[in-house]
């Protein structure tokens, strides 16, 4: 095999290999083009997608840490900060669900804890082929499995997300993973090595032969016999994560300590190597001090290796003996593995001789920019539009309660442990976001996590735009302030033209909506490759945010509270019914939501979206929380999916109230489209006066929607039952 | 009056726990390494919950050998003081032998999060004396192995001895014996609850019905 041929199953494209010969100035060694294959991954090196990524906004006055960490960080109160960020682990758990699932989990903590911060929520996004269909089951049983595996037993409890099916995933499942982490701002840590003399340390778990080219597995369509990438999928061990958060947050309180890193996606490969570009160093590692699982691993494998619950710290010459002891008193490993160097190299040595050297400025960062975005591709799909389903409210209400996507997540959401750290005030289910105490103030935060594909397959710019919208609406649906942003970008191979047209549209979409709020991205992640020989995910951005909740006793929940309160839609008044739900499930024929050739962007029966008016966004945003901070509203719950009638049912289901709805416009737009910009809420009779008023003087459109009364949804003489309406709710996804 | 936390590696509510003791009761407590085992300067010992040594060949399996578990017969003997085993605490205590009976995996096969009712079955005990006979509480659990299982002529002296605290109430969520939730020892000095007393220690998670647990013990080692 020539060397070209051996670059290219690294992975490198032909032209990546001439750049690294002609700025080497000879031919890399194998060591060498394992160490290239893998910062010079899209996974680790976002060459696809980072002269996008430069359109999001990222800067806010609450931002300490914005993008290029391994987590974003803002600023709360009383120099209390938050740390978060969203993670993809789809590839692996296509593949292996359970460990795929749990590893993901994993990493995404071990990149909180990089930051000096306590992991303390997580919230996962999943997304599956459709519930009908046994394969997709079988992964959704695993990933849930995996999540609440690792989860739980590392003791971070699992807040929030959502699950949805559709066709498009059947091939390649969705697994986000968010966590958030709180810290004190004198505690915040980056990812730098710095200061020639100081020495390198691995901590944690051996390092053995699992996940060998992960990051580059990663990199690539998911195609035939997928068995065979099993040895791709790393194996997770939670307890050992659990006394690496522990042993972790201790030595974080060491003056001595300059830098840490997980090691997450390409191992001792990428890490070291980030961390010596951050700090403007070099830095020379002896291979034969790595604990390793297996004595016969060769120097190639140990590097690519990417064993879970490791981390790569860079401390003060002299304190080495400190940080060893408090990791073995958490039975881990820890050894000294290398050493900060002035030229600005990424040294490997193996018994005192050199076997690899790269100029870490060519390893990270020095990867060629890739593709440019295609032209608009055709939207013929788009204008194929289904007809009335022909159904009455109640039928058509009760079957989509029933839906996989629309159904309660109980089933899951049960399985995960919620409460544990004792900071849940709502937990999943309980209103549009988790609302967390931090023990020992009056503040609190609320977090949340979604995005619709079918949107962005239908209108990228605009389902980017929703993506934002959506999530905000959750954050102040509980009385939060918004005040950052981080998202996990899921698309297929971003050398398809229309892919990466997509991909700009969303990006576009979401960057507008983040200015309209004034919000930033503070960190992200991008997924690309999620596609096999006959189907393309929809371009899914899955956005988390979080808020600033000024004060928990004016936490606003989701469901209706009291008989007698007054029921209020505010916002947009009238819209479309494209893009439903209520259109999907209720396609005539058997369901095809892919565009056949030709037809482009699209979901063949779906119809186009309502655009987004961002000016009345902002302005119903700021109305709703005015409301809630002068204590007007008993509930509050945005509109979204599945529309009016789902949401007014889903508030009932909280106490089991029923609702009696003087509705005059039946039709189906109204009663089941996801048109943008509405929350309903709920108002006792002694504040309606404030309420409209403020409603009047900020100029929002509002309309009395009913009463809440009795034990049945009620709409002009016809009723459906509570119950009736949970049995079906909470029955869709018993397996 | 001086309270423990063991903290094993893998213990996931120490500090929820402590956090009750310490800030909400307002009591010396100290966080104990697993590897202590002077235990006679505590009043109170408490095994909290979580995935000690994660939980691996069985919950509690492995645990029951840390040195802090293995002084406890000794203190149990002396009746220097309380031990309260939540969760994976009572899982260990069972593997240990100080408390009778099993915990097995979830009928369901499955972890269960959520808030359960719970009966009060025996309201003179220094862990139920601030419930009333038959009142019905609210707890959270959160476990994959809760299902509680003894033999015949265990159940039949849990019963004769009133050893029995706490059962579930309307549902049964994991399938143990006789919707058994928590036990005591015949002397009354050793304690097991499957439900997390401290993840509803303040209104803010609901009744707040775990406080009375905490405080009742308290109580009773200050009398």
């Amino acid at each position: 095999m020539t060397k070209l041929e051996l670059a290219q199953q690294h992975g490198l494209s032909p032209r990546e290999y001439e750049t690294i010969c002609a700025l080497l100035q000879r031919e890399p060694n194998e060591v060498e083009l394992g160490l290239f294959a893998l910062n010079w991954s899209e996974h680790c090196s976002y060459k696809s997608s980072k002269r996008f990524l430069k359109l999001l906004p990222t800067a806010g006055k609450r931002v300490l840490q914005g993008p290029g960490e391994n987590a974003g960080v803002v600023e709360l109160e009383n120099d209390w900060c938050v740390a978060f960020k969203v993670e993809s682990h789809n590839h692996p758990s296509a593949v292996e669900p359970f460990h795929g699932a749990a590893t993901g989990v994993g990493g995404i903590i071990r990149d909180i804890l990089s930051m000096g911060a306590r992991p303390i929520a997580l919230l996962d996004c999943l997304r599956f082929g459709e519930f009908s269909d046994a394969k997709a089951r079988n992964l959704f049983e695993g990933v849930v499995a995996g999540i609440a595996h690792y989860g739980n037993c590392v003791g971070v409890p699992t807040v929030g997300g959502d699950v949805s099916f559709d066709d498009a995933y059947a091939d390649n499942c969705l697994v986000n993973v968010m966590c958030v982490g709180l810290l004190k701002r004198s505690q915040l840590k980056r990812a730098v090595a710095q200061g020639v003399g100081n020495k390198i340390l691995v901590v944690g778990a051996r390092t053995g032969r699992d996940g060998i080219h992960g990051a580059t597995f990663a990199s690539e369509d998911l195609v035939g016999e997928t068995e065979a990438k099993r040895p791709n999928v790393q194996v997770g061990d939670p307890f050992t994560a659990k006394s690496l958060i522990e042993a972790t947050l201790e030595v974080c309180q060491f003056p001595e300590l300059i830098g840490l890193q997980d090691l997450g996606a390409g191992g001792l490969s990428t890490a070291p190597a980030e961390m010596a570009a951050r700090g403007g160093v070099g830095i020379a590692l002896d291979i034969e001090e790595i604990p390793l699982r297996d004595p016969t691993m060769t120097p190639y494998e140990i590097l690519l290796s990417e064993s879970q619950e490791r981390m790569v710290l860079c401390v003060r010459a002299g304190s080495e003996q400190k940080f060893l002891r408090v990791y073995r008193k958490w039975g881990l490993e820890a050894a000294v593995i290398g050493e900060v160097i002035a030229e600005r190299v990424y040294r490997i040595r193996h018994e005192g001789r050199t076997i690899a050297e790269i100029p870490i400025s060519l390893l990270v960062g020095g990867v060629p920019d890739q593709a440019a975005p295609g032209p608009v591709p055709p939207q013929a799909a788009r204008r194929i539009v289904q007809t009335k389903s022909g159904v009455g409210w109640r039928e058509a209400l009760t079957k989509l309660l029933h839906s996989p996507t629309i159904s309660s997540k109980r089933w899951v959401y049960e399985q995960y442990d919620h409460t544990v750290q004792t900071n849940t005030v709502f937990g999943p289910g309980a209103a549009d976001a988790a609302v967390l105490r931090v023990k020992g103030e009056r503040f609190a935060l609320a977090v949340t996590m979604g995005g619709n594909g079918r949107y962005c397959q239908i209108d990228p710019y605009e389902g980017g735009v929703r993506a934002v919208c959506e999530a905000v609406h959750n954050i102040v649906s509980v009385g939060a302030e918004p005040i950052g942003i981080t998202d996990c970008l899921n698309f297929a191979n971003p050398t398809d033209p229309e892919v990466l047209w997509s991909f700009e549209q969303v990006i576009r979409g979401m960057a507008d909506a983040a200015r309209a709020f004034e919000l930033p991205f503070v960190s992200g992640n991008v997924s690309f490759y999620n596609q096999s020989e006959t189907r393309k995910i929809y371009p899914t951005p899955i956005v988390g945010m979080v808020g600033f909740l000024k004060d928990l006793a004016n936490r606003v929940p989701m469901g209706f509270q009291r008989e007698g309160d007054l029921i209020y839609l505010m916002g947009k008044l009238s819209g479309k019914v494209g893009g439903s739900e209520y259109l999907k499930v209720f396609s005539p024929s058997p369901h095809s939501p892919l565009p056949s050739e030709g037809e482009g962007l699209g979901v063949r029966g779906l119809g186009e979206l309502e655009p987004t008016d961002l000016d009345l966004e902002r302005h119903l945003v700021r109305t709703l929380l005015a409301a809630i901070e002068r204590r007007l509203l008993a509930s509050a719950h945005d509109v979204s999916e599945g529309g009016l009638l789902i949401a007014l049912a889903e508030k009932s289901f909280a106490r089991g109230l029923g609702a009696q709805l003087e509705l005059s416009d039946l039709s189906e737009e109204n009663l089941f489209g996801e048109w943008p910009s509405r929350f309903v809420v709920t108002v006792s009779p002694e504040h309606e006066g404030a309420l409209t008023e403020l409603l009047e003087s900020m100029g929002v459109p509002y309309q009395k929607l009913g009463v809440v009364k009795g034990d049945a949804l009620e709409i002009g003489g016809e009723r459906v039952s509570i119950e009736e309406l949970r049995r079906a709710y909470e029955t869709a996804l018993d397996l | 009056m001086r309270a423990a936390v063991v903290v094993f590696p893998g213990s996931n509510c120490d500090h929820d726990t402590y956090y009750v003791l310490k800030d909400l009761i307002g009591i010396e407590t100290d966080l104990l390494w697993y590897r202590e085992t002077n235990l006679n300067r505590y009043d109170l010992i408490v095994l909290p919950g979580g995935f000690s040594y994660g939980d691996y060949l069985r919950a509690g399996a492995i645990a029951r050998f840390a040195p802090a578990v293995q002084a406890l017969p000794e203190y149990i003997e002396r009746s220097r003081g309380i031990v309260l085993g939540i969760c994976n605490g009572f899982q260990i205590l069972t593997e240990a032998g100080l408390l009778p009976g099993a915990l097995t995996k979830n009928i369901s096969q499955r972890f269960i999060c959520k808030t359960v009712k719970l009966r009060v079955e025996n309201n003179a005990t220094p862990l139920t004396h601030l419930f009333g006979y038959g009142e019905i509480i609210e707890l959270p659990i959160a476990h994959g192995e809760g299902r509680y299982i003894a033999p015949p002529e265990i159940l039949e002296k849990l019963k004769r001895n009133r050893q029995i605290l706490l059962t579930y109430f309307g549902e049964n969520p994991n399938g143990s014996v006789e919707n058994i939730a928590g036990i005591m020892n015949e002397d009354g000095t050793v304690f097991g609850l499957m439900p997390h007393p401290e993840r509803n220690s303040e209104r803010i998670f609901g009744t707040g019905d775990g406080l009375k647990i905490f405080q009742g013990l308290v109580q009773e080692v200050l009398v």
